[in-house]
This record gives C-alpha cells, sequence and structure tokens, in this order.
C-alpha cells in the first residue's frame, strides 16, 4: 500500500509553476542570540538546514525563541554569534536593508502602512529597487489576481477599508512583490477568525504551488503547522530543536514527552489530515441504473458478495445507495436522488472522509471525481489502513534537513533519526 | 472714529499685519523643524521624552514678557529676539504632540517596514512621520494660535507687527486714538490667527493621508 506517495506524484491537477519562481535554502549555523543582562541564550547554537522551495514550520510554546530565531534570518535581529548563508552565500554582514529586500517578511495582520493606499503598500519594495512606474504597475495587478483580490476594486483602497482576512492577503502579495526567494512569516494567520485563517491557509498552499518560494512561518499552533509544512521544527525554550522531521513522522514518531504533549490528543486522526481521498485505494462496488430490474440488480450483489449496489444517474453521478434488504423489497430502480447520501469528494481528506462515514449507515461514504462522477467507496477499513501506512512510511522516508543545537543531547536527534 | 483711524493709516496697520503674519509663519516653519529634530532624537527613548515633555510643560508658563526683556541684553532690539521669543514658544506644543504622534505609530508596522528592507530614516520619513502627521498637525495649529498673541509682545523690542499699536494705544491711554490702536492690535491678532488656523486646517487636508483620516 504504498501507493499514498505516487499518488500524490501522479495528482491529475496541473502544477503551475511561475517561469520566475527562484527559491534558495537558508542555513543557520551555530547561531546564538544573547540578551545583555541575561544569564540564559535566547537562541543557542542553533544549526538549523531549511531546504530551497519547501515551507518549514518552527512551532513551539511562546517564549520558546522561534521568532527570534525567524528574525536572525533576515538579521531584524543580529545574532551574538555564528554565520547565517542564503543558498552559497554568507550574508552575516552584509548590508542588513539590502538582505531584508531579498526576503518577503509578514507578520501578523499583514503590518500595512494605514496611509498608503493597497497598491503602493505593495509596491514599495519594487519601488526601493528601482523599478519602473509601470512595470509596478503591473505587478501590483498580478500580486492582487494570485492572493484572490479583484485589482480594480482594492487596488486604491486604504488598509482601513478591508477586512482582516484581506489585509492579511495584502500583506502576503507586499512580501512577494520583489519576487524574493524567501519567504519569512511570524505567525501570519494568528489575527483572523478560524474560518477565514483555513482558508487563507488553503490559498497560502495554492500560492505556494505557483511561486515554490523557500518560506519559513512561525506559529504556535501544530493543527496549522502539520497542514501547512514540508518540514516542521518543534522548539522547546532556549530554541532548542526538540525534533525536526515531517508531518507525517513527527506525528507517527514524536522524538519525546514534550513533542507528544505538544501534539496534543489525536495524532492518528491529525495524520488523517495529511492524506487526501484521492491518495487511498477505493473499494469496487456494484452499480446500477435506474430502470432495471431490482432483482438483476439484488442477484449481481449477492454473487459479489457486497452488502449494497451503488445507483448512477446517465451522466455516472451517485443517486442512492440501497442496501439488499432495499432491493428486496422493489421492482424497478427508482431515479429519485437520495439527499442525505454520504459523498466525499476526492480532494477531502481522509479526515472529512471519516466524518462523512460516522455518520452514514452503511460505514462508508460513496467517493465522486471529476464532475461529481462515481469514483469508488472508501470504508472505514481503507482508512485503518492508509494509518498503518503513514506510520509505516514515516519510518522510511527522506533523511530530514539538519537541525541542532551545539550543546544539545544527541538522543534528541537520534531519537527521531 | 475708529473708521477715520483705520483709513488714515491704512498702509501702516497692512504693513504692521503682513509682518505679524510673516513673522508667526516663519517662526512656525522653524519652530516645526527644532520641534521635529529633538522629537526624533528622543521619541524612543522613555527617559528623554519625559525630560522634553517636563520642559515644555515649564517652558509654557515662562512668560513671554519677561523673557524678551531679558533677551535684548544678548540680542539686541529687533527682528532677532522676536523671532527667537516666538519661535521658543512655537516649539513647545509641537514638540509635545510630535513625541506623543510618534509613540502612537503601531509597533507592528515599524517592524513591517523595517522587515521588507526600509533603512531607520526612511522609516522615519515615509512610514513614522506621515502617521504622526495628523497628531502633529494638531500641535501646530495649537502653537500657531498662541504665538499670534506672543507676537505681539515682539514690539516691546521694537519688533515687527501689531505689537506696536498695543504698546503705543496702551502707553498713551486717554490720549487722542489711544483706545482705536488698541482695538487694531487686538482685532488684527485675532483675524490673522483665524486666517492662519483655516489655512493650516487646508494644510492637513492636503497633507492628511485618506487612510489615516479621522473622518472622511
Amino acid at each position: 500500500m504504498s501507493a499514498t506517495n505516487n499518488a500524490l506524484a501522479e495528482a491529475p491537477e496541473s502544477v503551475t509553476v511561475s517561469t520566475s519562481a527562484t527559491s534558495t535554502s537558508i542555513l543557520l549555523d551555530e547561531v546564538t542570540k544573547r540578551y545583555p543582562g541575561q544569564a540564559k541564550a535566547a537562541v543557542d547554537g542553533i544549526t538549523l538546514e531549511i531546504p530551497a522551495g519547501k515551507i518549514v514550520m518552527l512551532v513551539g510554546p511562546s517564549g520558546c525563541g522561534k521568532t527570534t530565531t525567524l528574525k536572525m534570518i533576515n538579521r531584524l535581529i543580529e545574532p551574538t554569534e555564528g554565520r547565517i548563508k542564503l543558498g552559497d552565500e554568507d550574508v552575516t554582514t552584509i548590508d542588513g536593508d539590502e538582505l531584508r529586500r531579498r526576503m518577503g517578511y509578514v507578520i501578523q495582520a499583514g503590518g500595512l502602512f494605514p496611509h498608503m493606499t493597497v497598491a503602493s503598500n505593495i509596491g514599495l519594495v519594487p519601488k526601493m529597487l528601482g523599478w519602473p512606474k509601470a512595470k509596478i504597475a503591473a505587478r501590483v495587478d498580478e500580486l492582487l489576481e494570485l492572493v484572490s483580490l479583484d485589482p480594480a476594486a482594492y487596488r486604491d483602497r486604504y488598509p482601513r477599508e478591508l477586512s482582516g482576512g484581506q489585509q492579511q492577503r495584502v500583506g502576503v502579495a507586499r512580501a512577494l512583490a520583489a519576487d524574493p526567494p524567501v519567504l519569512l512569516m511570524d505567525e501570519p494567520f494568528g489575527a483572523v477568525d478560524p474560518i477565514t485563517r483555513q482558508r487563507l491557509q488553503d490559498e497560502l498552499l495554492k500560492i505556494q504551488d505557483e511561486v515554490q518560494k523557500t518560506m519559513v512561518i512561525v506559529t504556535h499552533d501544530f493543527d496549522e503547522a502539520v497542514k501547512l509544512g514540508d518540514w516542521i521544527v518543534v522548539f522547546s525554550e532556549g530554541a532548542h530543536i526538540v525534533q525536526y522531521d515531517s508531518p507525517e513522522r513527527i506525528l507517527a514518531e514524536p522524538a519525546n514527552e514534550f513533542v507528544e504533549n505538544f501534539i496534543g490528543s489525536g495524532a492518528g486522526l491529525k495524520q488523517l489530515t495529511l492524506n487526501r481521498v484521492k491518495d487511498v485505494a477505493l473499494a469496487d462496488a456494484i452499480i446500477g441504473h435506474p430502470g432495471e430490474a431490482a432483482v438483476d440488480v439484488l442477484e449481481r450483489i449477492v454473487a459479489a458478495g457486497h452488502d449494497h449496489a451503488v445507483i448512477l444517474d446517465d451522466r455516472q453521478r451517485p443517486l442512492s445507495w440501497p442496501s439488499r434488504r432495499q432491493l428486496g423489497r422493489l421492482t424497478t430502480i427508482s431515479a429519485s436522488a437520495d439527499p442525505e447520501l454520504p459523498v466525499v469528494g476526492q480532494g477531502s481528506t481522509l479526515n472529512d472522509a471519516l466524518d462523512t462515514m460516522l455518520v452514514s449507515n452503511a460505514g462508508a461514504a460513496l467517493v465522486t471525481g471529476r464532475r461529481d462522477s462515481f469514483a469508488g467507496v472508501i470504508t472505514v477499513e481503507v482508512i485503518m489502513d492508509a494509518i498503518a501506512t503513514a506510520r509505516a512510511n514515516a519510518r522510511g522516508t527522506a533523511v530530514a534537513p539538519v537541525g541542532t543545537n551545539t550543546d544539545s543531547l544527541q538522543i534528541v536527534t537520534d531519537g527521531a533519526a | 472714529m475708529l473708521w477715520n483711524f483705520l483709513v488714515d493709516r491704512w498702509g501702516q496697520i497692512w504693513f504692521a499685519s503682513w509682518q505679524h503674519f510673516s513673522l508667526v509663519v516663519q517662526s512656525l516653519a522653524l519652530a516645526v523643524l527644532i520641534a521635529m529634530l529633538i522629537a526624533f532624537l528622543v521619541y524612543r527613548v522613555p527617559q528623554l521624552s519625559s525630560i522634553a515633555n517636563g520642559v515644555s510643560a515649564v517652558g509654557l508658563t515662562i512668560p513671554s514678557f519677561a523673557l524678551i526683556g531679558l533677551l535684548i541684553t544678548p540680542l539686541g532690539f529687533g527682528v532677532a529676539p522676536s523671532v527667537f521669543v516666538v519661535t521658543f514658544f512655537a516649539v513647545l506644543p509641537i514638540l509635545r504632540n510630535a513625541i506623543v504622534g510618534l509613540g502612537t505609530v503601531d509597533r507592528s508596522v515599524v517592524e513591517s517596514a523595517r522587515g521588507i528592507g526600509m533603512s531607520r530614516l526612511r522609516v522615519l520619513f515615509t512610514i513614522e512621520f506621515p502617521i504622526a502627521w495628523p497628531i502633529i498637525l494638531t500641535g501646530v495649529r495649537i502653537s500657531a494660535q498662541m504665538v499670534m498673541g506672543i507676537a505681539a509682545v515682539a514690539a516691546y523690542a521694537l519688533g515687527p507687527g501689531l505689537g506696536g499699536f498695543i504698546f503705543s494705544g496702551l502707553s498713551r491711554l486717554g490720549g487722542a486714538n489711544s483706545l482705536e490702536s488698541v482695538v487694531v492690535g487686538v482685532v488684527g491678532v485675532i483675524v490673522l490667527a483665524l486666517i492662519l488656523d483655516l489655512l493650516l486646517l487646508g494644510l492637513g487636508r492636503l497633507t492628511i493621508s485618506r487612510g489615516i483620516r479621522v473622518s472622511h
């Protein structure tokens, strides 16, 4: 059942990669931040490798040094010791302002400038870089489209005329303005309501599909880290890296009790949000069509050893899902649609699928693909298999990027390996 | 009688009014520059800010008449002590508002400005200053009203302006045209103050971004 990863690679949706997309890896090399008058270092000799074009989530309890670590990447906070590398270039001592112009930066609520229009906010970095006006204007419109805001309607608005979610989108657009290879975000979705947050997260993933940047995102929300991250760094106090691994592996094999507590309850269920229905093998079903004799359909079910038949309309969309007993009472199959039919799309997470099947009578759910046509049946067994596979796969996946502290106990990383 | 006084001395009144207005506007401009410079130097350090606020509070209690009298010795008569006194008093409310205004700029806005690669000075001029500008401008308007009256004292040091009418009238009170002279001086100051306030209000309309204007 290693279909999980292969299916992902063969996903039917075409991924458009912008030709201008560039990304760079980042390396923090034994970086320390000590504040005067404090005995303990805020960040203690951290070595962190951030692979190009991936989303790396920094998570940990508040005050653990994750934000300090993030701000040392663009040197808003100057490290006391250590080196920072952007690709092959050592940027520890270059001009900080120049460095920051090469990295997008997004903070909670967007940090928009209230006295400037949306267009001026977004065009600020290109303007500082000396782009011609026409090019800036075109870029602003392009970015507004990217973050799903209509340029004509929003270009000339001021930040206070936008909702929190819209401000956040403009913040992301501003960060992407000069097409920087790196995007740093500090609790980007912390100030919006849960529904907007979910939508913004989905949109960020969609944008990442297009732009393929190296993104480093700080969050205190582990679920957000699992959803967005290609890799997750779990920090404890003093920016000590407790575990640096893929979401799958952290969920399957938390390095220690600290990580377990941080994941919270229901690690198995969280794993289900990592997999989509299209990634798992679906069960077959016996198909019937309206107008057929019920006896014929019943015969086929019995022959196949199934309990239910799926009735499809002429465009292969599921109408109803009668059981043997229900079929026994019918003479011909009716064309009426069952409004309570448990249906999930192929793009849904296994978590959503499980929710749907738990409320259905059949203990399973019908899966639909393109244009709502029937694709197969997903059962509780399939989902149990998926959890088991994910756990097995997690043990065998690629080696995680390097992330250590100089003085940390080696068992911390060994435990995860 | 007042009418005759006005008609007879129209040229003189007009000239003095213009001089008065010019003294105030130029001193005010100078005061804005000085106040902002001081505010920029102190607003990030709480201790320095409170010292600056304390100085401006104490400064406002100094009698302007005494100050100009004392300044005649080092600066002589005429324009120099007048400009000094008017500017000195004009700085105080502007300084206070500038410190408050710069302090109200959201730290997260400054941080994101730094985060996208703006230099410290650029943040100051393109972000902090424009956001604080409505509050600073309110300080300028308060200053303008206040120093319009203070500028009349300049006449004591033989400086320019409408103060001359007031002083000469008061010194020979009961004599011919003495009351008219005082009235012309006082009313002239009030009219000039109203005109300047209107101009500053217009300046605010032109210079305060719609994104941060209180009502639109």
